[in-house]
């Protein structure tokens, strides 16, 4: 039988858990190596490694625009895509579907086009600065989470209970802020994470639209890395894996684990 | 409400992919028509050339490869972990969900260490005395495969565990009453309950494994370009911006063909499961 107790299974299922677990710990661990150059297993424990990311002024500056990127985008993105799902799924809109595509549009371009088209259009045509060109990078990255995770949990929304409310007398803005936002609460906090971990993580659209006035983290580790082979990357990436760790703690407690592991599939 | 109203709050949505994707995409996609001899001159130049069929060649290859054993090793781990108790499930899709949300960097990175010429895995060979010295394994069309299969693994993963938490284990323990063998159960009736997951799979790991820069760009060096790290080049370091964006159209073209491919053959197998 195929169940948990099948050896076939359980050695492939161990393997693979092991290989995907393993690769992440030996970073970990060569982050408090001792020698110039990243060398496992390691000869001495040092925590220099991780003192040394504060004085790369890249890094630093890098994290906080991919932070404030990555919240102003996502909040942007809620704020143009909930409205429209609302109006898709509410009001009887003709021709429904261009719109629903048109707005999952930007998953069906590869990102490293997206970003190569809004370098040539934003930055070289409309002389736009680095800045509002990577939020609008983001925000279109983001925008589809917004669109397919806040639409289904509008079409799941009973319109019978903002209807009562109508008629007893609640205006319709009022109505959606009592009523419909909070029954929708959860598909936009799901919604807001995933915006915002994927544009923090995101490297093909920032690529074309960062320059060395203007950093992103996961480009300036690109960049460190293409001159640079010592444990200062290994001690950022543990940090970044902390990061990904209290994300994930956070979105398990706004959200329940089982909304944890069906996010995933979205991702 | 009036009409006026209705489409008043689709306005922004609308506006903003019309204006910063669409118009961008043609705004690429019309010099590469316009600036050759004619329309296609550009096009059928870069199909013409060895080294550019090479680089489209490597792309879907690449693709292929990472979809098949994402597929062959995801599966067996979905059944795997959807077989356990529920507790023990949700730790392992925690484990699986980690790596999804750690950064690409990261997960590359980690790949540079195994496989450089001083990394772990060539040391862990020679301490062995398997190899006398160290192979080549970093910068190789094998380590974009390994990097992608690492990167998009569980992504296929979490796609097919929903699907497999789904199978009515009773119908597969009717099978083994009537004496069919382990095998002939997962082919006969885990496989086709599966199928469509398997492909919605396929088509994330695909097209992800496809246009990923990353990994082709971390593991894969300047002598093994995919298309995606094609555009980049010709655009950054070369500047020659039309060629990047006939790459970036051919690449969007394929893309959508393989994935319309992938899409209309899920669809077919879902009528046969809705009829079944």
């Amino acid at each position: 039988m195929l169940d948990r107790h099948n050896r076939v299974l359980q050695i492939i299922g161990v393997i693979v858990l092991a290989l995907l677990i393993l690769p992440l710990g030996i970073v970990v661990v060569t982050s408090f190596g001792t020698e110039a150059t990243i060398s496992f297993p390691i000869k001495g424990f040092t925590l220099a490694w991780y003192a040394n990311i504060w004085t790369q002024p890249a890094f630093v500056s890098g994290f906080q625009s991919s932070l404030t990127i990555a919240l102003l985008a996502s909040l942007l993105a809620l704020l143009i895509g909930v409205p429209a799902v609302y109006a898709l799924t509410r009001f009887n809109i003709p021709k429904q579907g261009w719109f629903q595509t048109l707005f999952l549009s930007p998953t069906l371009i590869p990102e490293i086009v997206i970003g190569f088209a809004l370098y040539q259009t934003l930055v070289i045509s409309w002389r736009l600065p680095l800045w509002p060109s990577l939020l609008i990078g983001h925000l279109l990255l983001c925008l589809p989470y917004v669109i397919r995770l806040v639409t289904s949990s509008m079409l799941h929304l009973d319109p019978h209970i903002e209807e009562a409310a109508w008629t007893l007398g609640t205006s319709r803005p009022h109505a959606f802020f009592t009523i419909v936002l909070p029954n929708i609460r959860t598909s936009i906090v799901a919604a807001f994470m995933l915006c915002f971990i994927n544009s923090f993580n995101n490297i093909p659209i920032s690529l074309f639209l960062n320059g060395p006035s203007q950093n992103m983290l996961p480009t300036a580790i690109l960049n460190y890395l293409q001159n640079n082979y010592d444990p200062t990357v290994s001690a950022l990436s543990v940090l970044l894996m902390l990061f990904t760790a209290a994300l994930m703690i956070l979105m398990e407690r706004l959200l329940g684990v089982g909304a944890l592991t069906t996010t995933g599939t979205n991702a | 409400m009036s009409k006026a109203n209705r489409f008043f709050l689709l306005i922004p949505a609308t506006l903003g992919i019309l204006v910063f994707a669409l118009f961008p995409l043609l705004q690429i996609a019309i010099p590469t028509v316009t600036s050759g001899a004619n329309p296609i001159a550009l096009y059928s130049q870069f199909l013409q050339s060895h080294y550019d069929l090479q680089v489209i060649f490597r792309t879907l290859t690449i693709a292929v490869i990472t979809t098949l054993v994402t597929v062959l090793l995801g599966l067996p781990t979905a059944l795997w972990i959807s077989r356990q108790t529920t507790a023990w499930r949700q730790v392992l899709s925690v484990i699986i969900l980690f790596p999804i949300l750690t950064n690409a960097v990261v997960r590359n990175f980690a790949w540079i260490i195994i496989l450089g010429k001083n990394g772990v895995l060539n040391n862990l060979l020679q301490g062995l005395h398997l190899i006398s010295a160290p192979l080549t394994l970093l910068y190789t069309d094998s380590a974009i495969v390994i990097g992608s299969v690492y990167l998009f693994l569980p992504i296929m993963i979490t796609t097919l565990v929903d699907s497999a938490n789904g199978l009515n284990p009773e119908i597969e323990e009717a099978a083994a009453v009537l004496g069919s063998r382990p095998f002939t159960v997962l082919r006969e009736i885990i496989l086709p309950q599966m199928a469509p997951a398997i492909l919605t799979g396929a088509i994330l790991v695909f097209a992800g494994a496809m246009t990923a820069y990353t990994t082709p760009q971390l593991l894969g060096g300047n002598r093994h370009l995919v298309m995606s790290t094609l555009i980049y080049q010709q655009a950054m370091t070369l500047g020659n911006w039309t060629t990047a964006s006939v790459v970036a159209i051919v690449l969007i073209g394929l893309s959508l063909l393989v994935l319309g491919l992938l899409r209309w053959y899920t669809g077919r197998l879902d009528r046969r499961v809705q009829h079944a």
